[in-house]
């Protein structure tokens, strides 16, 4: 990942373990994640389902179910302090100030009994001195920042009465109305429609500059990554398998999985295909994992060593990427 | 070729009920005067935005819900004529597959019942020779036979599908609806789905409506495609032609909001403004003109015609007045 030169991330995350407690067994869902981030960027996470990727994303808020979650081991430093550990109290503290986050479905995440600025002004006054008034002026600007039309009306409005835009929008003022240092969006336009999310992401966007937050995106719409994110982290059962700058891993995919995603996804305006090329089989049960490279199973170049060792994660040849493939693409 | 499905004039209205006798007092026009054909072992792909009609379409095509008006043929047989026990005797020919196999497939019966329960309705072959045809089915979605003794729960998304696909096979129908098919699958998953129902079609000739709101999705599994937007069919054409050349400026909004997997493409997108309208109170003149970008005075006022822009052997319908009825051609 391209670090800035002598800027600080402000989020860093180490070796990142993180175990659910299942009546099968045990699930490590997180196997050794690390990643930094810094402000002003935007990392996508991207991965099909059980990859890990939202439950990364919740331990960064402390929002693992305990149990029958647990974060085994490693750490992550926000602003320079680990919050792995960190109370409920405390994690109260830091979640909306310094990192929030927004989800799928904005409906199940806002409250249907309380108006939309009800909610905001909760926000804003717990996490900061502002006066009633203040806070209600305040929760008035962010719906503006969004793009909510006569923002001042639909303080007053229920979240029902609000289009499904609208309500991530909402959603967004507030995220951003304490002004964290990181924002988490898990799926933030996948329950909208096209012409909806084309909106939500110009928003988002726009916003992220004016504000200067990193915000790590997760979905599984490589479209909506290429658009958005300078830098893509792609999981697979529960590791980082590549990490690499959007521009080089769209065109020039190091691992087979990567390039196995890329390939399936039909494209607009693209010659139609007979047939899609698919990767064969499916994700493998992760209480039954294969031994070796975790994609072995599927992966059309795996051999012996590959059935037998893990990669770990290293700079692909000649390019920015890295790359947890003994025989990454265009490596010969 | 040879037409298979011919839909005329068909329309699905709902009351809108309230006040104090709850008697209906606005019709909620959720399909409004929608005519094509589909041709044996073809697919036509119905695309729009959540709430624009397609799955009341679909669902009043082959009558899960009661047409208000127009009718719909298979292979001359009037559908929306039959009694209700011609009905169910017609209904071996018509399949749907939903989005959600998990909320399709009862929970309490094994995956050999629920494929079973169809024939044994119906009356259809032997006993022995059932189990030959389920074991083939399997084998067709890729499937394997021991799954015939275990629950939908036990399967992953993909396998569920599989399932529901299985399920729309067993009677051997000619038509299919395939309402957002494969919308809930992951990336991989969603691609070998596609391969499926592409393999289908070509061996056993079955033509699909390919309900999706995906238009990356719909232009590579279908011949023609239709656009709907609040209940109409606002443009219909081969789906190379729609997307090479789309001419409603809702079709053209509609393809330049879709994120493309390619971070070097410098989108040139049409963000259109606001959300869809209520169906409930359709704005006058083109439903479409509090939106459109490119709107004009009489589009206020007067409905568009539907005109064939295309050719008599290729053509290309669409609902716009930027496209006036031509002399020579004819009115559709």
């Amino acid at each position: 990942m391209t670090a800035p030169v002598g800027k600080k991330p402000v989020l860093t995350v180490k070796e990142l373990v993180i175990e659910f407690q299942t009546e099968r067994g045990v699930v490590r869902a997180v196997d050794g994640v690390s990643f930094e981030l810094y402000a002003g960027q935007t990392l996508g996470i991207v991965g099909e389902s059980g990859c890990g990727k939202t439950v990364t994303c919740l331990a960064l808020l402390g929002l693992v179910p305990t149990p029958p979650g647990r974060i085994v081991s490693g750490s992550i430093e926000l602003n320079g302090r680990n919050i792995v550990g960190l109370g409920d109290r405390e994690m109260r503290n830091i979640r909306g100030r310094d990192i929030s986050m927004i989800f799928q479905e904005p409906m199940t995440a806002l409250n249907p009994v309380f108006t939309v600025g009800n909610q905001l002004c909760e926000v804003i006054r717990r996490h900061t001195d502002a006066t009633r008034r203040q806070a209600h002026a305040q929760a008035v600007e962010m719906l503006a920042v969004v793009g909510i039309p006569a923002p001042a009306k639909r303080m007053g409005d229920y979240p029902h009465q609000l289009s499904g835009g609208m309500r991530q929008r909402v959603m967004i003022a507030m995220a951003l109305s304490c002004n964290p240092s990181v924002l988490v969006a898990d799926e933030p336009t996948t329950a909208l429609d096209v012409t909806t999310q084309a909106q939500v992401i110009e928003q988002m966007v726009l916003l992220q500059e004016q504000f200067d937050m990193a915000v790590i995106l997760i979905t599984h719409d490589l479209g909506v990554v290429a658009e958005t994110c300078e830098d893509v982290m792609v999981m697979y059962c529960g590791q980082v398998i590549e990490q690499a700058p959007a521009s080089g891993l769209f065109t020039r995919p190091s691992h087979p999985y990567t390039a196995g995603l890329l390939a399936s996804i039909p494209r607009i305006r693209r010659e139609r295909l007979q047939e899609l090329p698919v990767i064969r089989g499916m994700v493998p049960d992760l209480l039954s994992l294969p031994m070796g490279c975790r994609f072995s199973t599927r992966c059309e170049y795996a051999d012996q060593r590959c059935q037998a060792q893990i990669p770990s994660l290293r700079t692909a040849t000649g390019t920015d990427a890295a790359v947890a493939c003994f025989k990454p693409l265009g490596e010969a | 070729m040879s037409e298979l499905l011919k839909v005329e004039n068909l329309s699905k209205y709902f009351p809108v009920r309230g006040g104090l006798l709850r008697r209906a007092r606005k019709q909620l026009k959720a399909v409004d005067d929608v005519s094509f054909s589909i041709a044996r072992g073809r697919t036509l792909g119905l695309v729009g935005e959540s709430g624009c009609g397609k799955s009341t379409l679909g669902r009043a095509i082959i009558r899960l819900l009661e047409p208000t008006a127009g009718t719909v043929a298979l292979e001359g047989t009037r559908i929306t004529e039959l009694t209700r026990r011609e009905l169910f005797e017609r209904r071996r020919d018509m399949q749907i597959i939903f989005q959600d196999p998990y909320a399709s497939l009862s929970p309490r019966r094994t995956v050999g019942q629920t494929l079973l329960e169809p024939l044994e309705t119906h009356r259809m072959m032997t006993p022995a020779r059932r189990r030959d045809w389920l074991l083939e089915l399997l084998e067709i979605v890729g499937l394997r036979e021991h799954i015939l003794t275990r629950y939908p729960h036990e399967f992953s998304g993909g396998q569920r599908q599989r399932v529901g696909i299985a399920r729309a096979l067993t009677l051997k129908p000619k038509f299919i609806v395939a309402d957002e098919a494969v919308s809930a699958l992951d990336v991989s998953v969603q691609s070998q789905v596609l391969n499926l129902l592409r393999k289908l079609q070509r061996e056993f000739g079955i033509s699909f409506l390919f309900i999706s709101h995906d238009l990356a999705v719909v232009q590579h599994i279908s011949d023609e495609v239709g656009v709907m937007y609040l209940g109409k069919i606002v443009e219909m054409t081969s789906a190379s032609r729609l997307f090479a050349r789309p001419l409603h400026p809702y079709t053209e909004a509609l393809m330049s909001a879709v994120p493309v997997p390619d971070p070097a493409r410098k989108s040139s997108r049409i963000v259109l403004q606001g959300d869809v309208p209520s169906p409930i109170d359709p704005p006058g003149g083109c439903p479409f003109h509090t939106r459109c970008p490119r709107v004009m005075e009489v589009c206020r006022v007067t409905p568009p015609p539907t005109v064939n822009a295309g050719s008599t052997e290729a053509p290309h319908f669409v609902n716009c007045h930027l496209f006036p009825v031509p002399n020579t051609e004819e009115d559709v």
